[in-house]
C-alpha cells in the first residue's frame, strides 16, 4: 500500500453509577420512554445541575488506569448545540481544564508484542436522549425519549497512534477490557454503554504530514469498526491515486450499503462556544482524593491471576486464560461459588466454553450457560449422576436450548446406570453375544477388554457406570 | 463597523434566530454600537491576570450517588406543545 | 386598615395582638389591588379565590398553634417575581416563549417562603427574561410608577418594586443580576437588597446569566427586607453555587449603633454622568451619615469604567447558553407546522422571544463564537477579577460602601430608545454584581418632581448582617415614610 492509515478514537462509555450525572434520576437502559426524568435532566427553566461524586471517582479513576496526569483543580464547560435530544441545547462537558490529560495505554498484540496508544484526555460529560424514528417510510416526525439523557458519561480521546486494522481491534478489545476491569462501564456496545468513533487519514509513505482527517459515528461494534476501517482505507486510498482531495469531514456508517456516508450538515450551523459552566464550581481534586480512588480500584488483572493460582491451585496457564478478559474471570468465580471444584471449571471454561463463545461471536453475558447452569452440570458429574461424556451432551443442549440442566436429563433419561444387576445382566448379554472376544480374553489376549466395555456402553446408551462396567465385566471373564 | 451584516446573519444562525432585512438593519447597527462600546476593556493589560468563572468561591459540593424519585411520564409531557405516546413529538430532523 | 402604609413589622404585630387576621389582610390588599392596579399593572397572576383559602387555612393554623417564636412570616402576603418557579401560578418570564408554562416544581425560595407560612399574593411583571431596566420589556404589559404613573418602576424586577410602593403587597422577591432588585427599588422608593452570591439559593431562578443571578428580598423597611432575607437564605444542595456556611441572625444587630465605623465613597461614581438632583440627594445622604458618627472617606474603584462592558459580555454569554433550552420542543411556546426540526427552533425562537432578548443572545453568541472569545469573553473575566480586586482593596480599611443606586430617578414610559445608553444606566449596580457582592437600596431623598432617589450600601462578602445594620441606622436617621398618591 502506498499510503500509511493514521487512526485515533474517541471513545464514550456510560458510568456504572446508579444516578444521572446531575440530578437524581435513575441511570438504565430500555423501559418506557420519559419516565427516568425530572426538571433537571429534562432541561427545565429554573433547575440546576448537582454533579454526581461518583461519577467524578470513576473519571479520576479511569483517568489514572490510562496514566493520566489529574489536573486540579478541573471544572466543567458547556458545549452549545441544538438538537432535539439535548434538552438545555448544551451538554454539559469539559473543554479547557480538562480532569485527564497525558495518558497512554499498553496493549498485547496477541504474540509477544506490545503496543503504546497516548491518550490526549479523559474527560466527564452528559449523555444526551434518543431519537426514534417511526418505521412508516413517510413518517415526517421523530419522538424524543430523555430517559438516557444525563447519564453520566466518559469521554476517552486517543492520540492517533493506530497504524492497521490489527491494532485497531487489539486496540479496543483492550480498552474495553480495562474498563470492564476498572469497573467504571459495563461495556455493552448492542446497548450503546460503549461506543467507539473513529477518525481516519492516511499519509504518503515516506512523509510525516498527516493527512485530512476523516470521522466516522455511529459504530455500534468492533466488527462494524473493522469493516468500517477497511472500507475508508480503500476509499480514501482511491481517492488520493486518483489525485482527490479528501475534506475534513464527518461520515455515517450504514449497515445496509456496507459503506460509510458524508454527513451533510450545515457547518456554518454549528460552532460549540465552549465556555466554563457558571452554574457548577470547580472541582478541587486532593491527593487524598486521589488516594481514595487508587484504594477502591478494583482488582486488576495481575492481581486476579495470582489469587487464581493460590487461591484455587490453578496452573498459571488456567489462570492466565481465565483472567484474559475480566468478563471470563466472572463467569469463572460465579461458577465456582455454586459448585467446588475449581479445576474441573477452569477445564470446563478453557474447553466448551470458549469454543461455543467464540463460534458465536457474543460476550458471555449472552452465553446461554449460565454460572449456574454450568455449576450443575458438573455438581452432577462429580456426584456420579452422569458421566462427564453425557456432561457434554447435557451442556450442549442447555447450550441450544437454553433449557435446565436437571430438565434435560430427566427428560431425555441421561442418568447413569449405577443398579448393579441392571448392568450385570447387560454385561451377561455381551458376554454371550460375543463367544470369540470372550474366547481371545481367557487366551490372555486381554486388550480386546475395551471392545467388551465399549458393547455394554452401547447397550445402555453411555448410560452405565464405567467404573462397574469395568469390574463386573473383569469378574465375569474371570470365569 | 465592528460587525458586518453577513457576521449578524451568522450569528443568527448560530443562536437559531431568524431575522428580518428590518431587523438585520436595526440588530446589525445596535451590535456594532454596543461592541464597539464594549471594545474598550482590550485597552486594559491584563496580562497576569486570571480569569473570573464564578463570582464568589464558595466551596464545592458533590451530590452522593443516591436515587431521588423522577417524574411520571404524564408530569414530564405536561408542558409539551406536541406529544405521541409517551414521547415528545418533533418534525422531521433534516441535519 | 391603610395596609399600603404598614410594614411586615406592623402587621405581625398586629397578628400577634390577634387585631387582625390573615385573610383581612389578604382582603385588605386585594381591595387596595382593585383600586391601583388598572393603573400601575404590577402583576402578572393573581387568583383571590385560591389566596383567600389559603389565607382561612393559616388563619386557622394560627389559631390552633399560636404565633411563632422562631422568624416567621405566617400569613404575610408576599408577591413573587414572575422569573421565581411556582406550582400553583404559571411561570412565564413576561415571555410570549413562556406564557401558558407551568413549573413541575416550587423554587427553592418559594419552598422557604411556604415552610414559613408566608401567603404568596401573585406573580409579578418584570423584563422579559430580566433583560432590561424599566420592566417596558414585558411582552405581557408596561407597569408604572406609583409614584408618578407616565414614568417607569425601574428593572427588571419593576412588577415588584411597584407592587410593594403602591401597597399591592407587604413584601415581594425580586431577583438581581446587574442592578435588577436595586434600580427598581431606587426608582420605586422602596427598600431593595441583592445579597452575596450564593446566599440564597438559585435553584428555581430562571436563569439570565447564573454567575451573577441573585434573589433578594423588596420591602418598605430594611427591618422587613432582614426578615425576608433571613427566610429565604442558606444552604441549598440543588444549587451547587450555594452557600454551605452558617446564615447570621440579621435581626440580632440590626439597630446596633454605627458610630465610628468608616464608608468609602468611591470617586468614579460621583464623576459626570450623574443627575445634579440625584447628586445633591446623595451629599445630603452623606452628610446624614456623618452625623451618625460614621467616618465618609473618598475611596477608588478605578476600574469602574469598565464594568458595563465587562458586564454585557459575560452576562450575554451565559445567557445566550442559558436561553438556549427554549426551542419549543419540551415545553414552551412552539412556532406552527414547522418543516423540519431547523425551522422548529428558529422560528419558535424568533416568534417567541422579545427584541431585547433576541439582542443579548446575539451579542452573547457572538462573544463566544469562534475567534471572538479570546478578545471578549476570556478578556472579560480577566477584567471581572480586576474589578473584583477594587473592591477587595477598599474592604481592606472601609467597612462599607455609599453610591448612589442610579445616575438617575426614573425616566419616562417609552422615553429610552438606545439600549447602550439603557445598558449605562446600569453602572453603579453592576459592579456588586461583578465581584458578587451583597448591596442594599433605600430610599434617600426626593428629586424636584418628588420622585423618590435610591442610595446604595455595597458591603464585604457575606457581611449582609452589617449591610443592613448601616442601612437601618441610614433609614432611621432620613426618617423618609412618605407614600405616593394613587
Ligand atoms: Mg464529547
Ligand atoms: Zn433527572
Amino acid at each position: 500500500m502506498k499510503y500509511k492509515p493514521v487512526i485515533g478514537f474517541e471513545i464514550h462509555t456510560e458510568l456504572l453509577t446508579a444516578t444521572k450525572m446531575f440530578c437524581g434520576c435513575e441511570v438504565g437502559f430500555g423501559g418506557t420512554p420519559n419516565t427516568r426524568v425530572c426538571p433537571i435532566c429534562l432541561g427545565m427553566p429554573g433547575t440546576l445541575p448537582a454533579p454526581n461524586k461518583k461519577a467524578i471517582d470513576y473519571t479520576i479513576r479511569t483517568a489514572l488506569a490510562l496514566n493520566c496526569d489529574i489536573q486540579s483543580p478541573t471544572y466543567f464547560d458547556r458545549k452549545n448545540y441544538y438538537y432535539p435530544d439535548l434538552p438545555k441545547n448544551y451538554q454539559v462537558s469539559q473543554n479547557y481544564n480538562i480532569l485527564g490529560v497525558n495518558g497512554y495505554m499498553d496493549f498485547s498484540m496477541g504474540d509477544s508484542r506490545t503496543k503504546r496508544v497516548g491518550i490526549d484526555n479523559v474527560h466527564i460529560e452528559e449523555d444526551a436522549g434518543k431519537l426514534m424514528h417511526p418505521e412508516e417510510k413517510a413518517a415526517d416526525y421523530s419522538l424524543v425519549d430523555l430517559n438516557r439523557a444525563g447519564t453520566p458519561l466518559i469521554e476517552i480521546v486517543t492520540e492517533p497512534d493506530l497504524r492497521s486494522v490489527e491494532e485497531v481491534e487489539a486496540f479496543m478489545k483492550a480498552m474495553k477490557n480495562l474498563l470492564e476491569y476498572i469497573e467504571v462501564s459495563d461495556c455493552k456496545m448492542q446497548e450503546g454503554s460503549l461506543r467507539f468513533e473513529i477518525n481516519i487519514s492516511l499519509r504518503e509513505k515516506d512523509t510525516d504530514d498527516f493527512g485530512t482527517k476523516v470521522e466516522v459515528k455511529n459504530l455500534n461494534s468492533m466488527k462494524v469498526v473493522s469493516k468500517v476501517l477497511e472500507y475508508e482505507l480503500k476509499r480514501q486510498s482511491r481517492m488520493l491515486d486518483e489525485g482527490k482531495k479528501i475534506m475534513p469531514e464527518t461520515r455515517l456508517w450504514n449497515e445496509v450499503t456496507g459503506k460509510t456516508k458524508s454527513m451533510r450538515t450545515k457547518e456554518e450551523a454549528k460552532d460549540y462556544r465552549y465556555f466554563p459552566e457558571p452554574d457548577l464550581m470547580h472541582i478541587e481534586i486532593s491527593s487524598d482524593w486521589i488516594e481514595r480512588v487508587k484504594e477502591e480500584l478494583p482488582e486488576m488483572r495481575e492481581e486476579k491471576k495470582e489469587r487464581f493460582i493460590r487461591e484455587f491451585s490453578l496452573p498459571e496457564y488456567d489462570a492466565e486464560v481465565l483472567t484474559d478478559e475480566k468478563k471470563i474471570a466472572d463467569y469463572f468465580e460465579k461458577t465456582l461459588a455454586k459448585c467446588k471444584t475449581p479445576k474441573a471449571v477452569s477445564n470446563w471454561i478453557m474447553t466448551e466454553v470458549l469454543r461455543e463463545l467464540k463460534e458465536m461471536d457474543e460476550e458471555i453475558d449472552e452465553f446461554p450457560v449460565t454460572p449456574a447452569c454450568l455449576a450443575t452440570i458438573i455438581n452432577l458429574i462429580e456426584n456420579g449422576t452422569i458421566s462427564g461424556k453425557i456432561g457434554k451432551t447435557v451442556f450442549e443442549e442447555v447450550f441450544k436450548t437454553g433449557k435446565d440442566p436437571e430438565k434435560i436429563i430427566e427428560e431425555k433419561g441421561l442418568k447413569q446406570v449405577t443398579d448393579e444387576s441392571a448392568i450385570q445382566s447387560v454385561v451377561q448379554e455381551v458376554i454371550e453375544e460375543n463367544p470369540d472376544t470372550v474366547e481371545k480374553y481367557r487366551k490372555g489376549k486381554t486388550k480386546v477388554m475395551g471392545f467388551l466395555v465399549g458393547q455394554v456402553m452401547k447397550k445402555t446408551r453411555g448410560k452405565a457406570n464405567p467404573k462397574m462396567v469395568n469390574e463386573l465385566l473383569g469378574k465375569e471373564l474371570q470365569e | 463597523m465592528t460587525i458586518s451584516k453577513e457576521e449578524v446573519k451568522h450569528i443568527a444562525l448560530l443562536a437559531r434566530l431568524e431575522l428580518t432585512p428590518e431587523q438585520l438593519e436595526q440588530f446589525t447597527r445596535e451590535l456594532d454600537e454596543i461592541i464597539s462600546y464594549a471594545r474598550k476593556i482590550s485597552s486594559l493589560d491584563t496580562e497576569n491576570v486570571k480569569p473570573t468563572t464564578h463570582a464568589m468561591q464558595v466551596g464545592n459540593i458533590l451530590r452522593e450517588d443516591e436515587p431521588r424519585s423522577s417524574l411520571s411520564n404524564e408530569k414530564a409531557l405536561q408542558n409539551s406543545p406536541e406529544k405521541e405516546g409517551p414521547y415528545f413529538k418533533v418534525p422531521r430532523l433534516v441535519e | 386598615m391603610n395596609i399600603e402604609t404598614l410594614s411586615i413589622k406592623e402587621v405581625q404585630k398586629k397578628l400577634k395582638e390577634k387585631s387582625i387576621s390573615v385573610p383581612e389582610i389578604a382582603e385588605a390588599l386585594f381591595r387596595q389591588i382593585d383600586r391601583v392596579e388598572p393603573t400601575v399593572r404590577a402583576y402578572i397572576s393573581l387568583n383571590r379565590d385560591m389566596v383567600l383559602k389559603k389565607a382561612h387555612a393559616l388563619q386557622e393554623e394560627l389559631e390552633k398553634d399560636g404565633y411563632p417564636e422562631t422568624p416567621s412570616l405566617l400569613g404575610i402576603p408576599i408577591a413573587l417575581k414572575d422569573n421565581l418557579c411556582t406550582t400553583d401560578f404559571p411561570t412565564t418570564c413576561a415571555g410570549k416563549i413562556l406564557e401558558k408554562y407551568h413549573s413541575p416544581f416550587d423554587a427553592t425560595v418559594v419552598e422557604k417562603l411556604r415552610a414559613n407560612k408566608a401567603l404568596i399574593l401573585g406573580k409579578t411583571n418584570m423584563d422579559e427574561f430580566a433583560m432590561g431596566s424599566s420592566t417596558e420589556n414585558s411582552s405581557v404589559q408596561k407597569t408604572a410608577n406609583p409614584w408618578d404613573v407616565k414614568k417607569v418602576p425601574g428593572g427588571s424586577s419593576g412588577g415588584s418594586a411597584a407592587a410593594v410602593a403602591a401597597g399591592e403587597t407587604l413584601g415581594a422577591l425580586g431577583s438581581d443580576t446587574g442592578g435588577s432588585i436595586r434600580q427598581p427599588a431606587s426608582f420605586c422608593g422602596v427598600v431593595g437588597m441583592k445579597p452575596t452570591y450564593g446566599l440564597v439559593s438559585r435553584y428555581g431562578l430562571v436563569a439570565f446569566a447564573s454567575s451573577f443571578d441573585q434573589i433578594g428580598p423588596l420591602a418598605k423597611t430594611v427591618e422587613d427586607a432582614a426578615l425576608l432575607l433571613q427566610c429565604i437564605a442558606g444552604y441549598d444542595e440543588r444549587d451547587n453555587t450555594s452557600f454551605a456556611g452558617e446564615v447570621p441572625d440579621f435581626d440580632a444587630g440590626l439597630k446596633q449603633p454605627v458610630k465610628g465605623k468608616v464608608v468609602g465613597i468611591p470617586g468614579e461614581y460621583l464623576d459626570k454622568g450623574l443627575n445634579p438632583e440625584v447628586k445633591k440627594v446623595f451629599e445630603s445622604v452623606v452628610h446624614k451619615l456623618e452625623q451618625e458618627g460614621v467616618e465618609c472617606r473618598e475611596v477608588s474603584l478605578p476600574h469602574t469604567a469598565y464594568a458595563v462592558a465587562t458586564y454585557y459580555i459575560i452576562s450575554t454569554a451565559e445567557a445566550s447558553s442559558n436561553l438556549a433550552r427554549f426551542d419549543g420542543v419540551h415545553y414552551g411556546y412552539r412556532s406552527e407546522n414547522p418543516e423540519d426540526t431547523m425551522e422548529l427552533f428558529t422560528r419558535s425562537r424568533s416568534e417567541g422571544f422579545g427584541d431585547e432578548v433576541k439582542r443579548r443572545i446575539m451579542l452573547g453568541t457572538y462573544v463566544l463564537s469562534s475567534g471572538y472569545y479570546d478578545d471578549y469573553y476570556l478578556k472579560a473575566l480577566k477584567v471581572r477579577t480586576l474589578i473584583k480586586q477594587d473592591f477587595e482593596k477598599v474592604f481592606e480599611t472601609c467597612d462599607a460602601i455609599l453610591a448612589p443606586t442610579c445616575p438617575t430617578t426614573a425616566y419616562g414610559i417609552g422615553e429610552m430608545e438606545d439600549p447602550l445608553e439603557m445598558y449605562l444606566g446600569d453602572i453603579f449596580t453592576i459592579p456588586a454584581n461583578l465581584a458578587g457582592l451583597p448591596g442594599i437600596t433605600l430610599r434617600g431623598g426626593y428629586d424636584d418632581k418628588g420622585l423618590p432617589v435610591g442610595v446604595q450600601l455595597i458591603g464585604d462578602s457575606f457581611k449582609e448582617a452589617s449591610l443592613l445594620n448601616f442601612a437601618w441606622n441610614l433609614e432611621q436617621a432620613l426618617n423618609l415614610r412618605e407614600y405616593p398618591q394613587l
